[in-house]
Order: structure tokens, then sequence, then C-alpha cells
């Protein structure tokens, strides 16, 4: 069968528009593989194992297309497709064409920070590489978001020691969301201004807390990341106290929110203390066995700033559940809430398998599949690798939803969906199709499949909130817009169903 | 700064995933995005512990402010032996250091002038048997002398040397008197009339600029070499403007001096008759510039890049006298007469001492009319100067560039940020034959070798502390 390998030095597109471009490639008509990538070792071994054989010289700085198609005509229309894809890509509208005289484009941070007059940096650049970026983002005076995962924690302690040297803050490594003067960076929920600033080592649970707040008609001032590792006992909680200064000196914020998984002991005291010397309302919301959940935070805050607090919305699923339902398997896209919702089910259920186990004895092994409880986070770096985010791509899941379709071990199929800037534009039409065929499937074998959505969003995000909580009930589920009732949904079926 | 981090809309530059920043258009923030390409693989570490070396600012502003501080006065023009202590048998040469075994053509054709020159040797042969046998003879790159030379930059004791000083920075550095275009020593030719030429600067040329230079007083070439990048000049190829504005400063003085009218005569139909004379004023003012900045622990500047027609080398501020070598590549460019690639020596100098103080390709947006004597087009021009200011850490507002709205030379090149970029420093250059006697066959672009800026990272990680130890 005709098959092509092109190496081309020189050419880089970041990874998740390589891999859009390679997944449309691959879905094209008389493909059977199909892929678009730098050549890093990992891509150079998923080459391999398309049969492929790439020169030795071949560099991460070189990109790989390699199709596989069923005949010459379907190899010719698809290297087409490919080369119209990443002409667009590479001649998008961040570069327009160079006139007579014009500078060129920026090929560092640093020189994008002079030629635009930026007063902030998003680095999103592979983890290996991003210290470099970030690190010419505060030789130029700026502060600096760090998407990018990854970074040793050596590097993180160096950046936010030099943010510290320059008075300038690093938000992340890992930082998945922030909002600064009401521009949201990495993913973002569209939220109202308002009073309320957060501190946040967790993207996802920013997320859900600031939507939440937005859904009760308290606003938000800025959202401050930390980058999940900040309030560890090697970083010291740099970012979380500083971040703690920046919000009480700003006039917008009248309450202050910090969130994350629990801090080294340490750290908890650096902040309680720093928090204690504010002049501001600090409400430090950390998760863990016994403590409030995010929802129980959204209302603390919203009830300390005198409004009145109402149960967030949700959708009931359309027809009654009155199956029998053994176990929950939830599939996540978000770490913090595939953990808010094993501290909230284990306390009623048990143990629960998961690549992120809330004990060391539950980890659910390679197959990431279990007979019973099991709650696996499709965002975690080890299943990242080489594919998009679960929160851009659905496909993972979607493969997931099919295979618990298929067992009979599984009664509640418990999905968080995150809505906003960065986010797929429309998570509903891939997950519905799948949530109906399962469905579908399930009757056949004589099961009912409960199906219990946790949509994280708010009325202004870019997908439609309503738009997509109707689709996603339509094809059966229960849509819940507080996690923590999306969870104890699941957990009620599985326990009592009625 | 932190305090107004949170005073207003931000306005975003984004490197990375494409999503983030179309995620960013979508809420009408104003974004741009950085090009943005993984270094070459194997320095991603290199860089990473470099960056983080807590030396690396501090040393690196130490570094530009010595460089862009540096003055350049011409204040006296001697034989090599006097100015240099250079005794017979010792030659200078471009670029890093060489034997005669892998000394290219064009690097042995001058060898072999230089012996000729100095009485050393009857006939080419003769010469070329006894810097081949070795007794006697010691071959040094100028650079080691503080000295800089063009093309082959072979400098004997009886040669005539430019000497300037750099007050600020108390800095001394000397160039031979340029030959003119053509069948010179420099370009590797050594017939009988080459060896005339050289005698007649060393007995006519030479103590003539000496008597003028002395009568005159000091010449700011520093001054000289700001007005020429606007007037056309880069400084490496280009030096019409440099040339002329010298000859007027010197004439008077040339006329006043004891020597016969149709003397001075001679000497100004040579010098206004080389458009390249005043390369070699450029060169030893880059070299006061440039090793001004040397020998900063910590700092990643480039302080030298030099060609010897087999190597290319460069040293760097953080890692002192060390030269960072790899073979010199074949320029790209015109070619004179029936000349063509295959008669090319590869690239050859210490001439690139231009670029690497801001001037020559680094300064071609100045020098427009400089495409039709290297090649491309004037869009190329424009684009070069203005990609120099990605790998390089200041301005110069000394040599300012009318056509960028007076935006400074691109100056002090980071070693971090060429491999960072991929941009590799641009130089101008001239085209030696690449079989010894030929002279020069062109000019044209080239650029160094990637290796060389490779090992420099390496060791300047070396040098630095490993991340998280300090």
């Amino acid at each position: 069968m005709p098959r092509q390998l092109d190496v081309r030095p020189g050419v880089y597109l970041d990874s998740v528009t390589l891999m859009q471009v390679s997944s449309d490639a691959a879905a094209l008509d008389g493909v059977n593989a199909a892929m678009v990538a730098m050549a890093t070792e990992l891509n150079l071994g998923l080459l391999a194992g398309m049969g492929f054989t790439a020169p030795d010289t071949a560099a991460p700085t070189d990109l790989l297309v390699a199709v596989d198609a069923v005949d010459d005509d379907a190899l010719a229309r698809t290297l087409a497709a490919v080369e119209s894809a990443l002409t667009t890509r590479t001649a998008g509208p961040q570069r327009p064409e160079l006139g007579f005289g014009a500078a060129p484009a920026p090929h560092t941070v640093r020189a994008a920070l002079d030629q635009s007059g930026g007063t902030l940096a998003l680095i999103s650049t592979p983890g290996r590489y991003a210290f470099l970026d970030a690190m010419d983002a505060l030789d130029a005076g700026r502060s600096v978001v760090v998407f990018s995962d990854n970074v040793p924690v050596e590097q993180e302690i160096r950046l936010k020691d030099e943010a510290a040297r320059r008075d300038l803050l690093v938000m992340g490594p890992d930082c998945g969301t922030a909002v600064i003067g009401g521009v949201g960076l990495g993913f973002a929920n569209v939220v109202r201004p308002g009073p309320v600033g957060i501190v946040a080592a967790s993207g996802t649970g920013a997320q859900q807390l600031m939507s939440l707040l937005d859904g009760a008609g308290v606003g938000i001032s800025h959202c401050v990341g930390v980058g999940g590792r900040d309030m560890s006992a090697a970083v010291g909680g740099r970012t979380t106290l500083d971040a703690l200064d920046l919000l009480d000196a700003d006039a917008a914020t009248e309450t202050i929110v910090v969130i994350g998984k629990p801090p080294a002991d340490e750290v908890a005291d650096a902040v309680r203390d720093k928090a204690a010397e504010l002049g501001k309302p600090v409400l430090i919301a950390l998760q863990g066995p016994g403590q409030p959940d995010l929802t129980a935070t959204a209302e603390s805050v919203v009830s300390s700033l005198g409004r009145e607090w109402s149960e967030p919305q949700w959708w009931p699923a359309p027809t009654m559940r009155t199956g029998h339902y053994p176990h929950i398997r939830g599939l996540y896209s978000g770490g913090t809430l595939c953990d808010e919702a094993m501290l909230i089910a284990t306390e009623t259920l048990g143990p629960i398998r998961s690549n992120i186990p809330l004990r060391p004895e539950w980890d659910v092994g390679p197959s990431l599949r279990a007979d019973g409880h099991a709650m696996i986070d499709f965002g975690d770096d080890a299943l990242t690798a080489g594919r998009p985010h679960p929160m851009i791509d659905n496909s993972l899941r979607v493969e997931r939803i099919r295979a618990e379709a298929a067992d009979p071990t599984c009664g509640v199929l418990l999905l968080d969906v995150v809505l906003g800037h960065g986010a797929h534009p429309d998570p509903a039409a891939e997950l519905a199709p799948a949530i109906t065929a399962a469905h579908t499937h399930a009757a056949g074998d004589g099961r009912d499949l409960a199906v219990v959505v946790a949509l994280i969003g708010t009325a202004g995000d870019p997908q439609g909130l309503e738009r997509q909580a109707a689709v996603l009930r339509d094809a059966g589920a229960s849509v819940h817009l507080s996690h923590s009732a999306a969870v104890r949904k699941a957990v009620e079926l599985v326990a009592d169903p009625t | 700064m932190t305090s107004d981090l949170l005073a207003g809309e931000p306005s975003v530059v984004t490197a990375g995933v494409d999503l983030l920043a179309e995620a960013l258009a979508a809420q009408a923030v104003d974004t741009a995005a950085v090009d943005w390409r993984p270094p070459p693989a194997g320095t991603e570490d290199h860089l990473i512990r470099v960056a983080a070396d807590p030396r690396r600012t501090e040393a690196n502003a130490a570094a530009i402010t010595r460089m862009l501080s540096s003055t350049a006065e011409l204040v006296d023009v001697r034989p090599a032996r006097a100015a240099l202590g250079l005794e017979p048998g010792h030659f200078l040469h471009a670029g890093p250091p060489l034997s005669w075994e892998r000394a290219s053509g064009p690097m042995q054709g001058a060898l072999m002038a230089a012996m000729m020159f100095e009485g050393l040797a009857d006939t080419p042969n003769d010469a070329a048997a006894r810097l081949e046998a070795g007794d006697g003879i010691t071959l040094e790159p100028c650079h080691h002398h503080g000295a800089v030379g063009p093309m082959a930059g072979v400098v004997s004791p009886s040669m005539w040397m430019f000497e300037l000083r750099d007050e600020a920075n108390d800095g001394t550095s000397w160039c031979s008197l340029n030959e003119g275009l053509g069948k010179v020593l420099r370009y590797g030719a050594y017939s009988p009339e080459v060896i005339d030429r050289l005698r007649w600067m060393t007995d006519v040329l030479g103590p003539l600029l000496q008597a003028a230079v002395r009568r005159h007083g000091r010449i700011d070439i520093k001054a000289i070499t700001a007005q020429m990048v606007q007037m056309g000049d880069e400084g490496h190829n280009r030096n019409r403007a440099g040339t002329l504005m010298l000859l007027r400063e010197l004439l008077p003085d040339l006329i006043s001096t004891d020597a016969p009218s149709s003397t001075v005569a001679e000497v100004v139909r040579f010098v206004s008759g080389n458009d390249h004379f005043f390369l070699n004023l450029v060169m030893p003012a880059a070299k006061l510039q440039t090793v001004a900045g040397a020998g900063i622990p910590g700092s990643t500047v480039v302080t030298t890049m030099a060609r010897n027609g087999t190597d290319f080398g460069i040293q760097v501020s953080g890692t002192g006298s060390t030269w960072f070598t790899a073979p010199a590549a074949v320029p790209d460019g015109l070619y004179l007469g029936s000349y063509g690639p295959d008669d090319a020596n590869p690239d050859i100098g210490d001439s690139t001492i231009a670029e690497t103080a801001g001037l020559g390709g680094f300064a071609m947006a100045s020098a427009p009319a400089i495409v039709r004597f290297v090649g491309g087009s004037v869009p190329d021009a424009l684009r070069t100067s203005q990609l120099m200011y990605q790998i390089t850490l200041a301005e110069n507002p000394a040599y300012a560039f009318p056509i960028l709205d007076f935006r400074g030379a691109p100056t002090g090149i980071d070693v971090s940020l060429v491999l960072r970029t991929g941009i590799l420093p641009q130089i101008n250059t001239g085209m030696a034959g690449k079989v010894a006697g030929t002279g020069q066959v062109g000019a044209g672009l080239v650029k160094p070798p990637l290796e060389c800026f490779t090992s420099a990272i390496t060791a300047l990680a070396e040098a630095a502390p490993e991340v998280g130890t300090v």
C-alpha cells in the first residue's frame, strides 16, 4: 500500500495544532494511518509503530509528515489536505504577510514583548523548554503565566526567586487557568467582574469555583493561578503569598479565596499567617478529606458577601432512573474534579480505583480498568503524552464510554464537561452521540446505564451553557452545574437506586 | 511590575499552543504570538543552566555597558615590529589558531607573500618549503595580540599598522593598512606586483600616514564610523564614505608634511582609489568595542567572530580566551569575472569583528546599496538588520540607522539567543580564491556554523552552577 514520509527541517508547529491536523488527516477516506508531528523521541516511537523508519538525523526541530493510504489517489489527496492545513496554520492570523521593511516575526518572548509592548506573557511551550521562555519574560520585566507542565521543580523555584528579585509574579508552571484584569488566560470561563479575588493552585478547581460564583451573580476581580506545586514544601508558597499581597492591595478585590490541594504544613502555616496580616477577609479552602467541597466553598463566599445562595442549577435526566446501578465509572478531564469526586464518593462507597488514587493501594493499574468503582483522570500527564488534552479532544473518553456500555459492572457514568475559552468548541456534539449509543447498547443488554454530567461553565461561555446542557440531557444524562452535586447524584444512584 | 499586574487589562504575548492565543483573540485581548521553535536538540539543558545562572543578567549588563562605552581613536601608525614586538619569522594571521598544514590556499599564499616581503624567502616554492619546515616560524592569531586582520590577516614585522586606543576601557588595538582589491596578499596572492605594493606601503604609505596622524593628533574613528553608517556604508564590505571622511580629515596634514607633492598625490590616489581603505580602521574600532566586554564570568555575549579560511571560531565573554571552532562555510554571493562557486575558499578573515560589533551584515539596513555587491535584495537587507535585534542584547546609539528611525546597531550577540531563535549572525564578506595566489574571486553573505554556538553553550553551562544549587 502506498505510503510516504517527509521530514521537514526547521518547520515548527505546536503539538495541539499538529494533533488536530493529524486526526483530521487520519479521518479522511482511504487513509490507514496519518501522523503529522515534530520528530520528538515519543513521536519517532509512534512513527516506528506505524511501520515508518525516520532517518537517524531527525530531530525535534524537524516536522514529520507520514501518511499510509489504501491507494495512490488517497495518498495524494491526504498529502494535499495536510499541506493545506499546515499552510493555513503557518500563515494564520498571527502572522500577517510581511510588507516592505516590516519587522520579522518575533522568535522569542523577549522580542515579542519588545515589539508589541505586551504587559504579560503566557507560556505554553513544552515543559523542557518553558523555563527559557518564562525567564525571557522576567528578563523583560514582565510577569508570566506558565501553562506548560513538566517543568522541573528546581526550575520553578529559580523562576519564582527571579520574579521576587524583580518584583514580578510567576503564575505556574502547570497553571491551567488565570483571570487577570478581566482577561482569561489558559482554559478560562467567561465570568463577570466582581469583588472576589481567587488564589488557585488548581485549574479546574478554579474554573468550578468561578463558574458557581458567576452563576450566583457574584463576579471575580482576578484569579491568580499559582501552579499545582506552589504550596508544596519545596516551592513554599512563593507565588501564593505574593498573590495574597497583590489581591490585598487591589482596589477591585473585597474578599479573597485560596483553593488548592492540601499544602505542606509549614506552607499552610505561612499562608494562614499571611492571611491574618491582610486587611481583607481570606477564606482558605483547601481540598481534602473532611474539608468543604468547591460548591460549599462557593456558598461560603456568596454568603460572606451577604448574598443569597441557591443550589446551582441542574437538569434531571429525561427518563426515570429505574435500574440497578452496580458501580460508578468516573471519566474526567479535570484532575482536581476527579480528586473531589473520589473524596466525596469514598465516604459512602469505600475504595475507588484511579490513576490518581486517594490511596496508593487503590491504583487502577496500567489497564485503567476495574470491576468496582473507578475514576480516571484522562488529563493526567501519562495519558496526554502525544495526544490533546481531554478538554480539547474527547476521543479517549468517547472510546471509554463505548467500552463501559458493554461492561455489566458499570452502572453510572460520571463525566465532567468543561466549557470556556480554550476548551473544545462544542463538547456536547462529541459526547452526546456517545452517551446515546451507550444507552442503546446497555438497554440491548437489559441494563439502564445512568449518565451524570458535571457541566463546568458560565452563561457567558462561547459554547453556550444552556445549549450544552440541553444536548447532553437530551442524550440521556442528568446535568449539574455543581460538580459535587453531580457526584452525590452518582453516589445516590449506586447506593440507593430510585 | 507586580504592583501594576492587576491594574488593568493586560496585553499578552503568547508562546506555545496556538489554541491559547486564539482563546485570547476571542476575548478581543491585544495579543502577539511568538514564532516559537525548539532550540537544537541537546542544547536545552545547557541553555536552561545558563539562563538560570544568577550571574548572567549582571554579567551581560556589564559586558554591554563596557562595549557601548568604548571609544576608538587612531593614535599612531607604526610598523608591527615596533607596535606588536614581532620578530622576523613571527607572523600573525586571521581567525582562530592554525597550523601551516591545515591552512587553506589563500592563507598559505598570504604567508608565502609575507615570507618573500620580509626577505625570508626568494621564491614562492622556497617560502612554502620554509613555512612547511617551520624552523624559526611562529604562527599566531592576530586576536591573541589585540590585533585584527582582514581576509588572511597576515601581519609580519615590517608591515605598518594603525594603532587605535579605547580610553574608556584602556584598550589598544591594531590593524594592517589596506592593500586594495584584486591581487593582494590578504586574498592569498603572492605575485611580484603584490610584494612590490607591500614594499611601497612600507616605504611610502606607512611613514607618510604616520607623519600626518602625528601632526593631526588623534582621529575619532568611532565618530567617522557613526557617520558612515548614515551614509550608506555598513563598515565591512562598503567603506566608501568612511574612506573619504578619513581622507578629508588627514589631507591638510598629509600636504603639510615634508613629503614632495608627488608622493602626497600618490598616497592620496591610493587611499581614495580603494573603497575598502577604512575597513582596516572599522575593524580595530570594532575590536576595541568587543574586547571591552570580554572576560566577564557568566556573560553569554560573543566577543569575537573570526575565520582563518579553514575554521570559523568564536570567543565568548564568560569563557575568556577559549575558541569555539567549526569548519568554515563557503560564502554565497556574487563572483568577479568568470570565477564561480568552485573557485571560492571557505570563509576567511577577522573582518567579522565588524558584525560582532553590530556593523557589517548587522547594519545592512543602513547600506541597501550593498546588495549589489554581496547579493540579495533591499527588503532582505532591511529584514536582516531587524532579525539581528532578536539575537543581540542591546542597541548602540552611537551607530544609528536612519531607515529604522535611527534605531541603534544591534549589539552584543547572545549565544543563548542564537541557539534559541535559530537565527545565525549575518556576515557580509569578501571571497578569496581557494588556490593560493588567486586573490579575490567575489563577495557575498555567510553565516557562522551553528556548532560554534552549541560548543560555546556547553562550556558556558559547565561554568555555571547547577540549577537549584545557588
